[in-house]
């Protein structure tokens, strides 16, 4: 499957548009990373669990969209945005939502 | 008593470490910049070039949080008594930027990129500390990386 930003892509042709398609998580954080960004508060500088947390939900949410435009019969999703929101005390939610479609061309 | 001097250990453990692991940063986010340059290509433009030959398309992401340290959480909280600019927050932004847009950077180049377009930034403050100041950011930078395809392959 292909997930790209954007809204064509070179050598091919969309044939079939499909509707938007989404995924989402909602992770919270885990006590000994926060231990130390609690640490990382004091200090300052990169919170390296927490970037990887991020990314890890990120894919997750990816996976999830993917899996939604599998289902309705697409192979590609164009136009992909994430967002990030925090929805509790310590808890995020991120976000990837696009656009499914069918597309024809080489590859 | 205690808690005056809590309160001034915190502070210059802030100061010292926030500093020098500001300049470490900013000193390898330089770096890589320049070993980056006319490397990897950033393009705003929401379409991709159109460019004779084959080329392969891939979602690159780069993303990254930092957080502010003591001290300078302090000087914020001042700032907000008196208005004005936060310089104390601006390096923070602008280093997580630059970062994020980096390491989306160095993604494409794995790929073997020359060119990313459509590039995308998001920033979001994801912990918040007391009293509702803001700890930490992240910054995402996404974009589509351009993998030219030599002709035949």
């Amino acid at each position: 499957m292909l997930i790209s930003n954007l809204e064509i892509v070179p050598g091919h042709r969309i044939v079939r548009h499909l509707g938007l398609v989404q995924g989402s998580t909602v992770r919270a954080k885990h006590v000994g990373r926060d231990i130390m960004a609690g640490l990382k508060n004091i200090f300052g500088g990169e919170l390296k669990g927490y970037t990887e947390l991020l990314q890890e939900s990120r894919d997750e949410a990816l996976a999830r969209m993917q899996a939604q435009a599998d289902a309705i019969g697409a192979n590609a999703v164009l136009n992909v945005r994430f967002s990030t929101s925090s929805v509790a005390q310590g808890a995020a939610e991120l976000f990837a939502y696009g656009t499914a479609v069918v597309l024809e061309g080489e590859r | 008593m205690t808690d005056l001097i809590l309160f001034v250990t915190l502070m210059l453990l802030g100061y010292g470490f926030g500093q020098w692991a500001e300049k470490r940063h900013y000193r390898s986010i330089r770096e890589r910049e320049k070993k980056l340059r006319g490397q990897v290509l950033l393009i705003q433009s929401r379409f991709p070039p159109s460019v004779n030959g084959g080329q392969k398309t891939e979602l690159v992401t780069g993303s990254v949080v930092v957080s502010v340290d003591y001290f300078k959480r302090f000087l914020a909280g001042l700032r907000n008594l008196f208005g004005g600019r936060v310089k104390s927050y601006e390096s923070l932004v602008d280093r997580a930027r630059r970062e994020a847009i980096l390491r989306m950077q160095e993604r494409a180049r794995q790929l073997g990129a020359d060119r990313v377009v459509n590039l995308k930034l998001e920033t979001s403050s994801i912990y918040k500390g007391k009293r509702q100041t803001i700890g930490s950011i992240e910054v995402l930078a996404y974009g589509t990386a351009i993998v030219p395809v030599a002709a035949g392959a």
